[in-house]
Order: C-alpha cells, then structure tokens, then sequence
C-alpha cells in the first residue's frame, strides 16, 4: 500500500513537472522578484526533496543494507 | 591580473587536496585504493563530490547564458528535471549497483554487465561505446580551463597557457591521488560553486539596484517579457527534455563514484539533499542570467543585447555568415563573467572566478572514469592484470591520464569548440539511450547480452545518425512530414522527431530493441541471474 502511494507520487510528481497552465503567465510576481513560473518550480524542487525523504523512509531497499551491516559486522 | 592571481592560488589548494591531504597508505588492493578510494568515502563527501562530478562548466556558466537568452524556463527544462530523476535513479540503480559492487568487487559496471549477462566481447564494445561519448568532455573541460583562465586575466594569459594550467593540474591530482583526490577535490569544489551561487547573487544584486526594478522593467518591455514566461520553448520540446536527466546515472564517472560509498545508507542524505543542492546552483544561475538583460549599463552585455536585436529585426535580409557573427556576438556563456566584471570588487571577483574555474575542472572524474575502463575492461579482462599483476594495472591506469590528458590538449588546441559542443549535446541522449542496460541488468531476470548489444549499438548508430543529419541539413526545414505532421525535422537548436527531441524516441527505441531482442535470445544461466535476483 505505501509503496503503491510513494509510485503515483513519483508518477505525479513528474506530470506536474509539465505545468502547462503556467506557461505564458509572467504574473504574479512572488516577493517582487520572482516570476510565478519559477517560484512554482522553486516549490516543486523542494517538494521532490520531501518525496526523496519519503522514498528512503519507507521504500529503502533494506535487503541491500543487511547485507551492508553483515559486511561490517565481519 | 589579481583575479588571476586568487586563482593560481586557488589551482594551488586544489593540487595540495588531491594529491597529498588525504592520502592513505596503499592495502593490499591497490586498483580498488586508486580507482575506487577502497571504496570508503562518508557520507558529505560522497554527496558533495558525487553532486560535484554531476556538475559541469555548463551548471554556472552555461545555464546563465541559455537563461539570457531564453528566460525562466532554462531552470525547470534543465534543473528541477534533473532534481526528480537524477536522485531517483540513484535510489534505485545507485544503491543496487553499489550492493553489487560490493558483493563481487566489480570496479566499473561493464565488469557488473560481463557478470550479470555472461559476455565478453560484449563487454568491450559497450566499453568503447561509453567510451567514445565521454571523450568530447575532456576535450571540452581543457578548452574550458583556457578559455576560463583568459577571460578572468583579462587576455593576459593566452588560450594555450591557461589550457595547459588547468590540464596540467587535473592531470596531476588524478595521477597522483587517485579516486580519493579526485572526490576530496570535487567535495571542496562543490562547496565553492555552493557559495559562489550565493555571494554572486547578492552582490550583483545590489549593484543593480535590486532585482525587484529589474524583472519589472523586463516585465514592462514587449520585447523582454517573453524571458520571465515559458513561451521560448513548446510543450512538447519541454517535455522530451525530461529524457536527457536519464542520461545522468549512465555516465561511466557517475555510475563508477557510486561503487565508492563506504556504507549504503550514505545514500540516503545525497538522494534526499540532491534537489536543494540543484536549487541553491542552478536557481540564482538562471535568474542572474535573466536579470542581466536589464544590465543594460555594462558595455559587453549592451553589445550583445544589441547584436540579438539586429538578429530579430534584419536576420532574414543578412547572409548566413552575418547571422553566425551576430549569434556568436548575442551568446551569453560568459554573461556571470561579464556581471562580476563590473559589479563585484577586484578582490571577489577573484575568488568568484576561482569559483568559476571550480566549475570548469569537472573533467577530473571523467579522465579518471577513462583510466579505469581501459585499465579495468580492457588491460585485466584481456590478461594484463594476470600477468603482470595489480601494481602493473595501477601504473597502466596512472599512464593512460598522462596521454589522455595530452591527446585532449593537443585537440583542443587544434580543433574549434562547436564541435565539441556538439559532440556534448549528441553524447547526453546516447547515455540516456543506454539507460535500459542498467534497469535490465538489475531489474529483469530475462535480460540477455544480445539486447544489451542491441541497445549499446543503437544508442551509438542513432547518436551519429543525428549528427551526420545536423551537419547535412543546416537550416531550419521539415525534412520528412506524414499526413500533414512533421516526422523529421531540422530546427534552429537541433533536431525535432514528431516535434520532441531526439532522446524521447531513441530511449524508446532502445528500450524496445532490449526487449524484444532479450526474448528473441538465449537468456544467461541460471547461476548467472541467481548472483542478482
């Protein structure tokens, strides 16, 4: 269930990258200086920054990492 | 000549880092020490240097340019694309590369692909294919070096000195210090292009006035207000850019600096830190370079604002030899330069510039990647390590620096930048088109070394074929249209294939040939696909 969610998050994730209906739009102006197009994408950046978060949270690949531990516990 | 003098200094800090501050006694495998730092970075500086490696001249100077002239949208086609896919896939193609490495003490993911799919030959050929598109970026990192060292002198040090600086220093931390200098060097390398973003922002901030007055007037100009939108680019254009991130993961320096993190949870903070590392670069690039067309007070950037005019009032009525003149005079590459010229005192701009040369060094862990392939694939796969032992290899990988660094200053002494240039572009969709070698090889049992050599092949055949099409067909036309849509054609930026980029349908393409020729074959031995899944 969790991982289903975390999939059609990444998948979301990369459809709103496409943000057509900001397109030819300049206006607003965020904090008097940046254009709303890039103040969206300033947000998205962070945005992703929080689904990696959620990725190693609850998708990592543990399997892996057991093996990462026993090689140091050698 | 003082900002040149900050940054010899600087280019001697970068030596003392990279060959003698981290240096460890050699153990007793001296090519996984040389290649791989005996594979134990912690954990800020494999994220600062794995980020750093990423980094090219193109991520501050270039990005600022393509922003001058195409306004906001250089920063999600370039940055917030690679901000999802780059730390994605290195989640999930980064970790198990890793675990495999470290599993069967693989040193490049070609020896990972002999293993997985049973295969020799195989092998070298996908070698040589990742070879021949990483060789253009060295040549483009020395020219980068002299062309850098030239402007912040002032043209007192000429092209062919500062080239022969910036080789010769490369050359001699990766010689000496290996992959353990390289990564220290790339981590304080990335720390320097982290705050020069910032101080560069601020200060030419101020001396403009303030960016608020500046994307106002952008805003109020018909001719400027294009440049805070996205209407430079179609949608389509925009989203076949998100094939080129792909790219990323496949480059044989980022896939090999993924084998050197000594715990797999140092991961974790590069996957989740990578997205705000590309901001806190790219965004203040991006903006710098838009905001300087408003710089209207700098007489270099007057200039160019003026040549761009003249290419959209009477570009039609010019010959093509004016209109190549006047691109060239309107191109913004060297825009940061041009704005810390006259907004910054002498004394920051001098570190800023040492900040710049930070960034064009980046061929360091590429020239390393070559050695290690050719030492790795090609010297002990073919029974020079048997023979003559694993010091004999290091020495092998340690010589072949020497004369790839030669071969590339004497190109690039020789040989003009555009080609390079262009060999760049076209070698950023063929590693991305090589991207299903990596997702077969960990991710479907079925995957054969016939679909590997299919895709491998594919990738360089589609890569020359756009090429050979640029250099052919140069102005801009519909070559090829089906029904009334545009198959083929040839575009001022390049080349458009159903209106997308090139890399959508040869990622695509390549993806298809894995498959079906992976069914059509025999699929490796059991035991082979058990040391995977």
């Amino acid at each position: 269930m969790k991982r289903s969610l975390l999939i059609i998050a990444i998948i979301a994730l990369y459809l709103l990258h496409q943000d057509f209906w900001f397109w030819r739009a300049a206006a607003p102006i965020v904090f008097g200086f940046l254009p709303i197009g890039l103040f969206y994408h300033l947000c998205y950046t962070l945005v992703i920054s929080a689904l990696m978060w959620a990725l190693v949270r609850h998708a990592w690949p543990s399997h892996l990492e057991d093996e990462d531990k026993e090689a140091h516990t050698d | 000549m003082i900002p040149a003098l900050f940054v010899f200094a600087y280019l001697a800090i970068v030596i003392y880092i990279g060959v003698f501050a981290f240096r460890r006694k050699v153990g007793e495998h001296p090519a996984e020490d040389y290649f791989l730092a005996n594979r134990s970075l912690g954990q800020f500086v494999f994220l600062l240097s794995l980020f750093g490696t990423n980094m090219t001249a193109f991520a501050i100077l270039g990005s600022s340019g393509h922003a001058f002239s195409n306004g906001i949208v250089t920063y999600p086609l370039m940055a917030s694309s690679s901000a999802l896919v780059v730390p994605l896939s290195l989640f999930l193609i980064g970790t198990r590369v890793w675990a495999m490495g470290k599993r069967y003490g693989f040193i490049t993911p070609v020896q990972m692909f002999r293993d997985r799919w049973e295969c020799s030959h195989i092998g070298t050929v996908i070698t040589v294919v990742q070879a021949a598109m990483l060789v253009p970026y060295i040549i483009i990192g020395v020219m980068g070096g002299g062309t850098a060292l030239y402007a912040i002198s002032g043209g007192r040090i000429p092209f062919w000195i500062g080239g022969a600086v910036v080789a010769m220093v490369v050359m001699t931390y990766v010689f000496f210090g290996g992959m353990r200098g390289t990564a220290w060097v790339n981590s304080f390398q990335t720390t320097l292009f982290l705050l020069f973003g910032a101080i560069a922002l601020v200060v030419i901030g101020v001396g403009m006035g303030g960016f608020g007055n500046a994307v106002n007037e952008l805003l109020a100009s018909p001719s400027t207000s294009s440049l805070l939108t996205r209407e430079k680019v179609s949608p389509l254009f925009f989203l076949s850019y998100t094939f080129i991130p792909l790219s990323s993961i496949n480059f044989p320096h980022m896939i090999i600096f993924c084998l050197t993190a000594e715990r797999m949870r140092h991961f974790k903070k590069t996957v989740i830190l990578y997205p705000i590392c590309m901001l806190a670069i790219w965004l203040p690039a991006v903006f710098l370079g838009v905001a300087a067309n408003r710089a209207t007070e700098v007489p270099t950037i007057r200039a160019k604002l003026e040549a761009r005019q003249t290419l959209a009032s009477q570009g039609a009525a010019l010959s093509p030899e004016e209109r190549g003149e006047l691109r060239a005079k309107s191109a913004g590459d060297d825009i940061l330069l041009r704005l810390l010229d006259h907004y910054a005192p002498l004394w920051l701009a001098g570190l800023l510039g040492a900040g710049i040369m930070a960034a064009v060094m980046a061929s360091d862990s590429q020239i390393l990647a070559l050695s290690t392939m050719f030492s790795e694939d090609i010297f002990a796969f073919y029974g020079g390590k048997e023979r003559f032992g694993e010091r004999a290899q290091v020495v092998t990988g340690r010589v072949f620096v020497i004369a790839l660094t030669v071969i590339a200053y004497a190109i690039a002494l020789k040989f003009p930048q555009p080609i390079f240039d262009l060999a760049v572009q076209y070698a950023f969709s063929g590693y991305s088109a090589m991207m299903p070698l990596l997702v077969a090889a960990l991710f479907w049992k079925r995957s054969t070394k016939w679909g590997a050599l299919a895709s491998a092949l594919w990738a360089a055949a589609s890569v020359i074929a756009v090429a050979v099409f640029q250099s052919v067909v140069t102005t801009p036309k519909v070559v090829w249209s089906i029904g009334g849509v545009e198959a083929l054609a040839r575009t001022p930026a390049g080349t458009a294939v159903f209106g997308l980029l090139p890399v959508a349908p040869m990622v695509i393409i390549s993806s298809l040939l894995m498959i079906v020729v992976s069914l059509a074959t025999k699929r490796p031995s059991e035991k082979a696909i058990s040391r995977y899944f």
